[in-house]
C-alpha cells in the first residue's frame, strides 16, 4: 500500500523529521539518517557556515536528503523573515520552518509573528512549515497565510516530556487540511508512536536522540516508532471501553 | 523595579548563621526537585553542599545535555583599546599604573580582525578600558562596522551606556553584551574603585538591565570572585541571571565566574577562590537556572577547562589576548591580566572533540 506524505511538491516515504543539534559530533548524522530512513532534516541557519569547508554542517547531510532549515534565534517575523531569504539566497532550498521564539524560559512559539512570517514568506514562493503551540485558531490562520504543514509542539523544546498537549493536537488532526507534524517535546520512541497513532502526518524530534547515550540506535528505535504507529493508524485502532467485553458474553445464550 | 530591590532585600543576610542551620536531609530534598528557589540556590552553595558535590554535578551535567546538547561555543577577546579613566585596584588599566596606552586605528581593528578570523573564530568579543572620550560609542560603532564584515556575532564588554547608545550600537550589530559587577558587594565596591565613573554602583548594576530594554540578544554577567566571599558572590550573580531570565524572556542569560589573575599592579585578592569553590558554584548554578548559559574563560586552567567542561559549561574562550591588537602585535604590550590557558583555536577544538564534545564557531548571525 503507497502511504507517501506529500509536503509542497515533494513525496517522503519516511515520516520521521529529524534535527541536527546538541550532537558531540556532526559526523553521527550521516548514519543517523541511514538507521532511521529519515529523509527531512531540519539545520539552524544560525548555525550554518558557509564559509567554512570544515566547519559546515551541511557537509554531513546527504545530498538526497530534504533540508528544512530553520528561523532558530529569530524573535520576531521581521527576523525569521530575513534568515527565510538568507537561507534560500544560500542555496538552502525553499522549504523553511518558521521558529520565532521571545521566551528562552519555555522556548514556546509566538503565533501572531508565526502568521505574519508565513504569509509573506508563502506569497514569495517558500514551502513554509511553522512550529506553533497547538492552537485551532492559529493553525486556521496558518491555512489562510498559505503553511504548507503545521507543527505543533508535544511540550516544551527539549523536554521530553511526551504529547502533552494531545487533546489539542487531536483538534488540528480533525480539523486542518494540512500535513500535522508533531514538532518538540518527544522524548521516547513511544511518545512518537503516539503521535503517529492518533492521526499525525508526521514527528519531528532532535533531543531525544542526540542527548541519548547512543544516537545511532536510539534514531533507529524512533524510525521503527513512527513506522509502527502510522501502521497502527491507518490499520485502525479498536475503541476503548471502560468495562470488559468478553468474546463470548454471559448472556450470548438467549440469542440461541 | 530594578534588581537594586532584589540585591537589597539580602545585602545584610546573616548568610553564615543561615548556613549553620542546614542539615544534610536540606540537600538531599533539593536534590530531589525539579525547579529550585532562591533559598534552596543559596542552600546548594553552602559548605554543607559540597559534602554533595557528585550528585549534585551528575544532575548538573544531565541538564547540561538535555538543555545545550555537547556542544560548546567558542569566541575570542579582541582588545580595542586600553585607556581607562577609573582606578580599580585589581586592574592593568588602572589609570595609576605606569603602562603604554593605545586605541587601535580603524585600519588595525581590520587587520586583527582579518588575522583572528582566519582562523576560523566566528564569534568575537570587542573590549576597550573606561574611557568614553577616546574609545567613544561613535569609535565603537566604526570598529563594530568593519567587524561585522568578518565575524558572525559581535560582543561588546565595555563601559556601561545609557539606552539609547546600546540601541545604536545593536542596530549597527552588535548582538551581546558582556558587563561584570566586579563585586555584588555595594561596600567592597566602593573599596576598590577609588576614583572615576566606574564608582556609581547602581549605573553599573543596572547596565545589563538597560541593554536588555534595547532588545539586544544576549547578556552575560558576573563577579570578579576574590573581592567578597565567594558564596555570596555567586548566589548575588545566580538571583541577577535569575531575574533579567524572567523580566526579558526574549533574551539569552549567561554567567561568567573569571577569578582575579596576576597583572600589572600589587592587589591581592581579599579571599581565595579554589578550584571546587568554582565547580559547586557552577553546578548549583546549572541546578537553580537550567538554561543559563556558562562562558569559562582563559583566565583558567587547561586542565581545569577540560574537566569543568561536562558540569554546565556552555561557551569558551580560546587563543586570547589581552593587550590592545595582542593577536597581531605581540611585542611590547601590556595585557589587562595574564591568560593561563595559551591553547590556539585548532587545539582547542582538537581537545574538545577529544572530551565528547563538539565545538560550535559560529551560532549566531547578524541578520
Amino acid at each position: 500500500m503507497n502511504d507517501e506524505l506529500i509536503i509542497g511538491d515533494t513525496e517522503l516515504k519516511s515520516r520521521l523529521f529529524i534535527g541536527t543539534g546538541k550532537y558531540s559530533s556532526d559526523s553521527l548524522i550521516p548514519k543517523i539518517l541511514e538507521k532511521s530512513k529519515c529523509e527531512v532534516v531540519t539545520v539552524a541557519l544560525r548555525r550554518i557556515d558557509l564559509s567554512s569547508k570544515e566547519n559546515n554542517i551541511l557537509n554531513y547531510i546527504p545530498k538526497d536528503t530534504k533540508l528544512l532549515p530553520n528561523t532558530s534565534g529569530a524573535r520576531n517575523a521581521d527576523e525569521a523573515i530575513r534568515i527565510a531569504r538568507l537561507a534560500k539566497a544560500s542555496g538552502c532550498g525553499n522549504w523553511i520552518k518558521i521558529e520565532i521564539i521571545s521566551d528562552n524560559k519555555y522556548l514556546l512559539p509566538d503565533g501572531y509573528e508565526t502568521i505574519k512570517a508565513t504569509e509573506i514568506l508563502a506569497s514569495e514562493g517558500f514551502i513554509v512549515l511553522p512550529y506553533v503551540s497547538p492552537d485551532l485558531m492559529v493553525a486556521r490562520s496558518l491555512v489562510n497565510a498559505g503553511a504548507s504543514a503545521v507543527m505543533p509542539l508535544g511540550s516544551p523544546i527539549g523536554s521530553n516530556r511526551g504529547i502533552k498537549t494531545r487533546e489539542l493536537i487531536k483538534i488540528l488532526i480533525e480539523e486542518i487540511p494540512l500535513p500535522i507534524i508533531v514538532d518538540a517535546g518527544i522524548g521516547k520512541p513511544s511518545d512518537a508512536c503516539e503521535a503517529m497513532e492518533m492521526g499525525a502526518s508526521a514527528c519531528l524530534l532532535n533531543t531525544a536522540i542526540a542527548t541519548s547515550k547512543n544516537p545511532i540506535l536510539m534514531a533507529e528505535a524512533f524510525g521503527k516508532a513512527v513506522e509502527a504507529g502510522r501502521k497502527a493508524y491507518l490499520a485502525g485502532l479498536g475503541n476503548k471501553s471502560y468495562t470488559a467485553n468478553a468474546s463470548s458474553p454471559l448472556t450470548g445464550f438467549l440469542n440461541k | 523595579m530594578s534588581f537594586y530591590d532584589i540585591y537589597s532585600r539580602y545585602k545584610d543576610f546573616d548568610i553564615d548563621s543561615f548556613y549553620n542551620n542546614i542539615s544534610d536531609k536540606d540537600i538531599e530534598l533539593i536534590l530531589q526537585k525539579d525547579i529550585l528557589n532562591e533559598i534552596d540556590f543559596l542552600m546548594l552553595l553552602s559548605p554543607k553542599a559540597e559534602n554533595f558535590l557528585e550528585p549534585i554535578a551528575l544532575k548538573a551535567n544531565s541538564l547540561t545535555i538535555q538543555h545545550f546538547g555537547k556542544t560548546i561555543l567558542l569566541y575570542t577577546p579582541m582588545y580595542l583599546a586600553n585607556y581607562c579613566t577609573n582606578q580599580c585596584l585589581y586592574c592593568g588599566f588602572n589609570t595609576k599604573n605606569d603602562i603604554k596606552r593605545k586605541q587601535m586605528s580603524l585600519e588595525e581593528v581590520e587587520a586583527e580582525a582579518k588575522y583572528i578570523s582566519s582562523k576560523g573564530i566566528k564569534h568575537i568579543l570587542i573590549l576597550t578600558g573606561d574611557a568614553k572620550d577616546i574609545s567613544s560609542v561613535e569609535y565603537i560603532n566604526s570598529c563594530v562596522n568593519i567587524l561585522k564584515k568578518y565575524f558572525n556575532s559581535i560582543s561588546i564588554e565595555i563601559f556601561p551606556l545609557n539606552e539609547d547608545e546600546y540601541s545604536k550600537l545593536i542596530k549597527s550589530g552588535v548582538d551581546s553584551l558582556t558587563i561584570y559587577q566586579e563585586t555584588y558587594n555595594e561596600y567592597i565596591y566602593d573599596k576598590v574603585h577609588l576614583k572615576g565613573p566606574k564608582k556609581d554602583y547602581r549605573y553599573r548594576l543596572d547596565a545589563p538591565e538597560r541593554a536588555c530594554k534595547s532588545y539586544i540578544n544576549s547578556v552575560n554577567i558576573g563577579a570578579l570572585l576574590g573581592l567578597d566571599y565567594w558564596r555570596k558572590e555567586a548566589f548575588f550573580t545566580g538571583l541577577h541571571a535569575n531575574y533579567l531570565q524572567n523580566k526579558y524572556p526574549h533574551v539569552e542569560v549567561s554567567i561568567s565566574t573569571p577569578r582575579i589573575r596576576p597583572h600589572v599592579g600589587d592587589f591581592s585578592p581579599y579571599h581565595i577562590v579554589s578550584d571546587k569553590n568554582i565547580v559547586q558554584f557552577i553546578v548549583a548554578l546549572r541546578l537553580f537556572l537550567p538554561r543559563c548559559g556558562v562562558t569559562i574563560s582563559t583566565r583558567e586552567s587547561e586542565n581545569f577547562r577540560n574537566n569543568i567542561l561536562p558540569l554546565g559549561v556552555t561557551k569558551m574562550s580560546t587563543d586570547s589576548n589581552t593587550s590592545v591588537g595582542g593577536h597581531t602585535n605581540k611585542q611590547n604590550q601590556t595585557n589587562q591580566f595574564n591568560i593561563c590557558d595559551t591553547r590556539n583555536v585548532e587545539k582547542m577544538m582538537e581537545d574538545i572533540k577529544t572530551l565528547g564534545y563538539q565545538p560550535i564557531l559560529k551560532n549566531w548571525d547578524i541578520i
